[in-house]
């Protein structure tokens, strides 16, 4: 199952970064780059991206006379999106655990920052498999396939 | 003499794919190694034979392809041990490609799928591995079709690989009390393959490797090693009469086209005709399971000229039947459809009770899906309409929840009018 | 240069839109026709949906390595609907984009003049954040 998993901030939170040592910067760093190595060392990595500044930012609104309506203003509240990981994974929880990693890399002080980190399935270009809750999880938990001689995923009678 | 590449060379490699490394890993001892060692000459082969040609031999130079680099292997383990003279295992590792060649078993492609498919591995595991040595896809396909990057499924392989190594499978075939609990879990990877493939044709402009197409051919595979096997039959069955449906289920928008909706002169009758024979040919060996059981259903439906001709009796009876054999929501949930259709909408409604405090079920989109359907057919549109938006809202496929949304959309017009 | 382009929705608990049908039917053609004429053009990286906000869950580093997991959010919370991340040759074209995005039509087919927020994407290695 995709999960994306996304790290926000407001402007201020990201001008006090900005405002930490050269090293607590890359420790902080460090441990996310470790997460992203562990990831792909388990085969659950699919894409992880870091967006710019928040001052660099524009929100658009349609068009007037052709033009795109575009606005660089925003209320000093809002959370910006600073990045995020893309994980294919067995479980929710696996997703959970992972945003729990990167919540807890280190600020300043050297203590988990806990920041929160969201987390979004993917909704996919493609039909649902017909599995049936948490029977698909069981089926892909990490521990040996189920010896049911029975299958667990059925096609629905309705959308086949 | 060489032949020129066409349109049949790719399947050509890909099922020679696992004749090279049942003999490769055979004689090297290492199937792990000799996966790796197999798949650097398939790339080698996607490479040079369409530039240079297919050899004669395609077996021979896969086969001799793959040894060098074990050989190359062997030789930088030793340098790396830095020994200074020639040793016995040097030698053994030069072997003549001939008699690798016909080290070869007919039964490897067997060995392989029930190794690909032990019990230790996850399913996701399972299924990059037998798409890999049992399919003879690439790792670039294999990532292409389940949308993950290459360095990402060539990880997922190489560590089910090392849980093979780890959980000493030998290279033979299971014995025949082995095989009563890993032919099961070998049909289900291969199920599993299937499903992936079937639910993905939807996004036809993604150009994804046809992993339906895949499963059905390495289940005919399977089929012809294990032709006493009624559910292999039973699990084919299933698959050529679900993938004949395909053409029809995805509208011009790429919208999704319900059973009782769909144009079925767009149905493959061959693929019908072919699942029926099995399927007849099936039910007449002792014991009925639950793929021949899925594969019944989908005849009976796949039978009938159109909708209304369905005959849910039959239905029903079947659904009755998988729900004893193998019991799980998902068939409660289609025998509550079946029972809806042939004793009306609140005997539907009524077996759908059952399932509201099974955990299993909890926030998943198709109770509330089947829930809305047995609501319209009863006429209660307002809960109805409920229910389809709070499934649309659970659903994490995007054309179901097009479908979902719109349903309740078209519902709501007809409250009104 | 690369941006994303994000959708957001402040749906949490309101459900999925309860337009006509025809107007539905008219939204979902205009996202997919946008999509192809993106990737015809080549400027078409990826087009993605997310699930449904009422599914969504923050997490924070717990105690010993367990995280604590929350459905609750505020009303006001933006969540991400959707992105687009497009490869154009400069700043505007990606508004233009945007501004497609934006005025899809939604009841009464009148065009959506959804916020569409264009972020610049770090071209550097993948491990890079912030």
């Amino acid at each position: 199952m995709k999960y994306i998993l996304l790290m926000s901030g407001t402007k201020a939170g990201v001008d006090s970064y900005h405002a930490w040592s050269q090293k607590d910067i890359e420790a902080h760093m460090a441990v996310l780059r470790s997460i992203t190595n562990d990831l792909s060392g388990s085969g659950e990595f699919v894409a992880t991206q870091g967006l710019a500044e928040p001052a660099e930012a524009k929100v658009v609104r349609g068009e007037k006379n052709g033009m795109p309506v575009t606005d660089g203003i925003f209320p000093e509240s809002k959370e910006f999106l600073l990045g995020y990981w893309i994980v294919d994974v067995a479980t929710p929880e696996r997703a959970y655990a992972i945003a729990g990693r990167i919540s807890a890399a280190p600020d300043r002080a050297g203590a988990p920052t806990n920041m929160p980190i969201e987390v979004r399935r993917f909704a996919a270009y493609e039909q649902s498999k017909s599995q049936g809750g948490n029977a698909e999880n069981a089926a892909h938990s990490g521990k040996p396939a189920t010896r049911k001689a029975a299958p667990d995923e059925i096609k629905g009678e309705q959308e086949k | 003499m060489t032949k020129p590449w066409d349109a049949t060379s790719e399947h050509l490699l890909r099922e020679l794919a696992p004749q090279v490394l049942g003999s490769v890993a055979r004689r090297f001892r290492d199937f792990s190694s000799a996966e790796d060692a197999v798949q650097e000459a398939m790339i080698a082969a996607f490479t040079q034979w369409p530039q240079e040609g297919v050899p004669e031999n395609p077996r021979g130079w896969l086969i001799q392809v793959a040894s060098r680099r074990m050989t190359d292997r062997v030789r930088s383990e030793i340098a790396r041990r830095q020994r200074e003279t020639v040793v016995a295992s040097d030698v053994e590792a030069t072997a003549h490609v001939d008699e690798i060649e016909s080290d070869m078993d007919p039964d490897d492609t067997l060995i392989l799928l029930f190794m690909c498919c032990h019990p230790a591995l996850t399913s996701s595991s399972a299924i990059a591995l037998t798409l890999r040595a049992v399919g003879g896809l690439t790792t670039a396909e294999i990532a292409n079709a389940f949308l993950v990057p290459e360095a990402t499924m060539a990880q997922r392989i190489s560590r089910a690989k090392q849980s093979i190594k780890a959980s000493g499978v030998p290279f033979r075939l299971p014995s025949p009390q082995e095989r009563a609990v890993r032919l099961p879990t070998a049909l289900h990877v291969l199920y599993l393959i299937f499903n992936e493939g079937y639910a993905s044709s939807i996004g036809a402009h993604l150009q994804r490797l046809d992993l339906a197409r895949e499963a059905i051919r390495l289940t005919r595979d399977a089929k012809a090693l294990i032709p006493e096997d009624g559910e292999v039959a039973g699990l084919l069955a299933l698959m050529l009469l679900t993938d004949a449906r395909r053409a029809a289920r995805t509208g011009p928008d790429e919208e999704l086209i319900p059973l009782d909706k769909q144009d079925r002169t767009l149905w493959d009758r061959a693929e019908i005709s072919e699942g029926i024979e099995l399927l007849t040919a099936a039910l007449s060996k002792r014991s009925v399971g639950p793929y021949q059981l899925q594969a019944a259903i989908a005849a009976v439906h796949d039978e009938a000229a159109r909708a209304q001709d369905t005959d849910w009796p039959q239905i029903l009876a079947l659904y009755e039947l998988l729900k004893r054999v193998s019991p799980s929501p998902m068939v409660t949930l289609n025998h509550a459809i079946a029972a809806a259709m042939v004793h009306g909408p609140s005997k539907g409604l009524e077996l759908l009770r059952t399932l509201d405090t099974d955990a299993r079920l909890a926030g998943h989109y198709r109770l509330d899906a089947v829930r809305a359907h047995l609501l319209e057919m009863v006429g209660d549109y307002e809960i109805a309409i409920k229910h389809y938006r709070i499934a649309a809202s659970r659903t994490t496929s995007i054309p179901e929840r097009n479908y979902l949304m719109t349903q309740a959309a078209c519902l709501a017009e007809r409250k009104l009018s | 240069m690369k941006y994303i382009l994000m959708m957001n929705t402040m749906r949490a608990g309101r459900g999925v839109p309860q337009w006509p049908e025809k107007d539905l039917k008219a939204h979902i053609a205009f996202m997919i026709g946008l999509n192809k004429e993106l990737r015809q053009s080549g400027e078409l990286i990826s087009a993605e949906g997310l699930s449904f906000p009422d599914q969504a869950k923050l997490v924070r580093a717990g105690k010993d390595g367990v995280p604590i997991t929350e459905g609750v959010f505020p009303e006001s919370k933006e969540f991400l609907a959707g992105y687009w991340i497009v490869d154009v040759d400069s700043p505007e074209r990606a508004y233009a984009i945007a501004a497609k995005v934006s005025g899809a039509p939604g009841p009464g087919g009148a065009p959506l003049n959804m916020p569409i927020e264009v972020r610049p994407i770090m071209s550097g290695p993948p491990s890079e954040m912030l």
